[in-house]
């Protein structure tokens, strides 16, 4: 030891570790700089960051949707109701791998490809931080389950909700209408934010026109929460404002009685009070299950709605346009009676066809052998064309279409359901500016009879009765008869809006053309009087109509297929209302290719008429809730 | 020693002289400790169960420390051979039949304790380069230099085999503080870390896979921010919303409402830095640096080579410790399990480091008076 201690220079020794030291010492202070560095680049630079992290950590605010308003009939029939169910929601953005956690969410609850199918459907179609329901109706072992493994899934919760039911289904499927999930669409639609935390938006019918007043306001609750997503304590609480319950002029069991009367046949039903415009009923068929939109259709269910030929989902009521024919010439009549063109008592020949000046063209008359000698009550009920043709070539074409137009042909009633078309009243402006074509004379003849480009909806046919049942004076067709304020408990009456007055030179003039209407149901040779007049306990007065789909060239047979046959036939219309005195309802009724209007919807009104005035029970009595 | 033993301590310093402690470094470590204390109280949530424990470990840890302060220095450059030996053999005994605790062969079951031998290599490393180059001449040559590699090499190996990164690398520096203090040159260091970044290929593709992982995560936290990533995301938060003077103590919402996982142990850091903010962390640094300082500044009064070396590695390897551990929370490197000294909940590397802190102060407090 010693031998090595001579070696040893220590002083040489003390110096190399002076200078160790102090490079060590200069290092460890770069490193503490380094830390300090980094904390205060977490700590100040990016503490508003770090700080909102560690908020959006600690507390959650969970929006508490409001409850969707009812919606019930004049008798408090509920029509769409909320029924309670837990669904599975996956709010996407907050899941990583969407396959992986559907797999392991598969062993807990049953997610079939369908459920899976649906999901990433309208995955696509929400935006990410949104929940999109993977199952619904869950049963209470399922609900169980979940909470139980609940840890292991981010991003995916249970909720407990209201789903909507609609009990009246099919029948007043295109009234009501359905809710359905909201897509983005949907939310750039309307204020978002009021959305939050909802799943269903109204589609269409009273549940779209409503959706405002339906809907109601979000209420939000802010949580803190610890890192396995427990609640803790409740920060924050506003109580969600339920959406407004509706009362509609609609009666259910009228509107079922529609339904059942159109049996199965495509065509539309509307029914109005004239008195107060408050439509008592409006069915479309064929129709559809309005439940299967709630909670997201499946595609095969939505395809072969879609690719039906019979169009379910189209509302004939609102959105069919078709030809009016025969039903529009008491409004002929009395343009004809107001300008002076015709006096009511003046007969007119009827050889059963008319040819115009310069013209082998032969208009014909649908009788083919003619009507003999008619006046204006006889030509109405007897619904003689060549009269209206001979009448047509007085009034011209203006007075037609400002007559039309007095009766609201041609535009919609804006009646407060959606997409309702308007239909066409044709003039030269129109022609000219739809056609850039001159108007023909040969023109004129088919408009006043309902016919060549004159169409019109269901619900202007009823509106046009209800003017007549009304003597001019009406209401604009509405279905909201009341609505009850949630927090207020408030019922809020719709004041009816009444329709610009007809103003007649001669008031008498409306009884000659309801003379002639009563007389299609109560004459003998009137065109209903077999089909609808017989056994009346009321007095009625109607108006048949049958619009050619397809003009026939001049001696063609017709084909002989029998779905060809069905597709060329006639529509078949008719317009009714009762009492005549007192009128309480009005009625259009229109079937697709069903022939003749007296004998196919002539008996359809006419039921309409009778269960409307029966004094049967209100249905479901169960279900109901007097407003 | 007999003198001192004849004449009782009079004053307060003749008394600390008397009982070899060193009072800066008391106060200081007594003071961390007990922040460490209150740290411990607020991240275990309000445990007083664990507070209590660990206290009780303090309690044991700093006795010790004492009680090694006692111990002539010349006896731990005498045992540290042997003791250096006896930890070899645990380690080969523990990959033998060893305890698995969390994946990895770390105990030794001793019936009464629990013991993890790794620890004790942490001391035993650098005391032991430090006495093989008591008796040569400085800087060393390259055959002495090969022989003290080959000293850390082996114990490192074994516990890196474990698998225990983080010890190992401890264990690593701590040899090396000995050799850079024994003079190794400096070309030969630059050479050492130029090697070092060209073998971390080969160190990678011998990683085992959640060692990779950590490493994927720490260049990239969204890489799996449930799960690995999910340490040091939340970390960050809870440092970053401690902003200038943080949340209170008891008041970091992160550690509290269990965001944080380990927050008690290895991630406690960022609860202190939840609720004292950046200007507690300053404060906690300084508090390290002056223990660190004081280690060098006994490292250099020391008047013998073993001595010198010994002080000054451990030392150093006090002060990895704190960059380890803070830079691994603060998101600076990947994870390695290596505690906040004296404020992570734990008992081995507690005591060993109480321990190395007494033979410190054994160092200071036995210098022989020289005539100069």
């Amino acid at each position: 030891m010693a031998v090595d201690d001579a070696i040893k220079n220590h002083a040489a020794e003390r110096r190399l570790f002076v200078l160790r030291t102090v490079v060590a010492g200069a290092v460890l202070c770069v490193l503490v700089g380094v830390l300090i560095s980094r904390v205060m680049f977490l700590q100040v630079w990016r503490h508003g960051y770090y700080e909102t992290r560690s908020q959006d950590n600690r507390m959650r605010v969970q929006v508490m949707p409001p409850v969707r308003g009812l919606i019930y009939d004049r008798n408090g029939v509920v029509l769409a109701d909320n029924l309670p169910a837990y669904r599975l929601e996956i709010v996407p953005e907050q899941v990583d791998d969407m396959d992986r956690t559907l797999s392991r969410l598969s062993r807990i609850v049953e997610v079939r490809a369908a459920d899976r199918d649906r999901f990433f459907e309208r995955v696509a179609k929400t935006p990410r931080f949104r929940g999109v329901p993977i199952r619904l109706n869950l049963s209470q072992r399922e609900v169980a389950r979940f909470e139980v493994n609940r840890g292991d899934f981010p991003g995916v919760d249970i909720r407990a909700g209201l789903t909507r039911h609609y009990p009246l289904g099919r029948v007043a499927a295109h009234l009501v209408g359905y809710v359905g999930g909201i897509t983005a669409h949907d939310l750039s639609l309307v204020n978002d934010k009021r959305y939050r935390g909802s799943n269903h938006i109204g589609k269409t019918g009273v549940e779209y026109s409503y959706e405002s007043r339906l809907h109601g306001d979000p209420g939000s609750r802010v949580v803190e929460t610890n890192a396995s997503g427990r609640s803790l304590r409740e920060l924050e609480m506003n109580r969600p404002t339920a959406g407004e319950s509706l009362y509609l002029t609609i009666d259910a069991r009228l509107q079922s009685a529609a339904f059942e009367a159109l049996g199965d046949n495509d065509g539309a039903v509307v029914a109005i009070d004239p008195a107060t415009g408050g439509v008592l009923a409006i069915v479309s068929k064929p129709s559809y299950d309005p439940d299967l939109f709630v909670d997201g259709i499946s595609h095969a269910n939505y395809s072969a709605l879609v690719g039906d030929l019979r169009k379910p989902l189209f509302n004939r009521a609102l959105q069919g346009q078709y030809p009016p024919g025969s039903t529009v010439k008491p409004v002929m009549a009395l343009a004809g009676l107001e300008t002076g063109s015709i006096d009511s008592q003046q007969k007119v020949w009827c050889p059963g066809y008319i040819t115009l000046p310069g013209s082998d063209h032969h208009y014909r008359d649908w009788k083919r052998s003619g009507h003999g000698w008619v006046d204006m009550r006889e030509a109405i009920f007897r619904s003689s064309d060549v009269y209206f043709y001979k009448l047509a070539l007085k009034l011209g074409i203006d007075n037609i279409h400002r007559y039309g137009e007095m009766f609201g042909l041609g535009e919609r009633t804006g009646v407060d359901l959606p997409r309702e078309n308007s239909g066409i009243m044709p003039s030269r402006a129109w022609k000219h500016g739809n056609r850039n074509l001159p108007w023909y004379p040969g023109e004129t003849l088919n408009t006043v009879i309902g016919q060549g480009f004159m169409t019109t909806t269901p619900i202007q046919l009823a509106q046009m009765v209800s003017l007549i049942a009304g003597r001019g004076t009406s209401f604009k067709p509405h279905v909201l008869r009341a609505a009850r304020n949630p927090g207020t408990g408030k019922l809020v009456k719709t004041k009816p809006k009444p329709l610009p007055p007809i103003e007649l030179k001669d008031r008498r003039h409306w009884q000659v053309i309801v003379d002639g209407m009563r007389a299609v149901v109560s004459a003998p040779r009137g065109t209903a009087y077999h089909y609808v007049g017989q056994n009346l306990d009321y007095t009625l007065a109607g108006k048949s109509g049958s619009a050619q789909v397809a003009g026939l060239a001049q001696h063609q047979a017709a084909p002989d297929l029998a779905d060809v046959r069905r597709q060329l036939r006639d529509h078949a219309l008719f317009i009714a209302f009762a009492p005549i005195e007192a009128p309480e309802i009005a009625v259009a009724v229109l079937v697709e290719h069903g022939g003749g209007g007296s004998s196919v919807a002539g008996p359809i009104a006419r039921q309409v008429i009778d269960a409307f005035r029966s004094e049967q029970p209100v249905l479901q009595a169960s279900n109901t809730h007097r407003p | 020693m007999s003198t001192s033993a004849t004449n009782a301590p009079s004053s307060l310093s003749e008394w600390l002289v008397y009982w070899r402690i060193d009072l800066q470094l008391l106060i200081a470590l007594i003071c961390c400790a007990a922040l460490g204390l209150f740290v411990l109280y607020s991240a275990s949530g309000q445990s007083q169960t664990m507070v209590f424990n660990q206290g009780i470990r303090l309690g044991i840890g700093l006795v010790g420390m004492l009680v090694i302060a006692q111990i002539p220095p010349e006896w731990f450059r005498v045992a540290a051979p042997w003791v250096f030996a006896f930890g070899v053999f645990l380690l080969v005994l523990v990959i033998a039949l060893g305890d698995t605790a969390m994946g990895a062969q770390r105990w030794l079951d001793l019936g009464v304790l629990r013991f993890q031998p790794s620890e004790l290599m942490k001391l035993a490393v650098p005391l032991t380069v430090a006495a093989y180059f008591r008796d040569r001449s400085l800087p060393p040559t390259m055959r002495d230099v090969i022989v003290a590699a080959a000293l850390i090499a082996v114990p490192v190996v074994l516990v890196a085999d474990q698998p225990d990164l983080g010890t190992a690398l401890l264990i690593a520096a701590a040899g090396g503080f000995a050799l850079y203090f024994a003079g190794l040159r400096w070309r030969v260091i630059v050479l050492l870390i130029l090697l070092a970044a060209a073998a971390a290929p080969l160190l990678w593709f011998n990683m085992h896979e959640y060692q990779q992982g950590r490493v994927l995560t720490f260049l990239n936290p969204a890489r799996d921010p449930t799960g690995a990533g999910y340490h040091i995301s939340q970390s960050k938060i809870a440092i970053g919303s401690g902003g200038l003077f943080g949340k209170g103590w008891l008041n970091g919402s992160q550690a509290h409402l269990n965001f944080l996982p380990e927050s008690d142990t290895d991630f406690v850091f960022a609860v202190y830095a939840e609720e004292t903010g950046l200007l507690g962390v300053v404060a906690l640094l300084a508090l390290y640096c002056f223990i660190v300082a004081r280690g060098l500044f006994i490292a250099m009064k020391s008047q013998d080579t073993f001595q010198r070396l010994a002080a000054g590695s451990l030392s150093l390897t006090f002060f990895i410790y704190v960059f380890v551990n803070i830079g691994m929370v603060a998101g600076l490197m990947p994870v390695v399990g290596v505690p906040l000294p004296l404020i992570s909940y734990g008992g081995t590397s507690m005591v060993i480091l109480l321990a190395s802190f007494g033979i410190l102060m054994s160092i200071h407090t036995h210098r022989k008076l020289l005539a100069t």
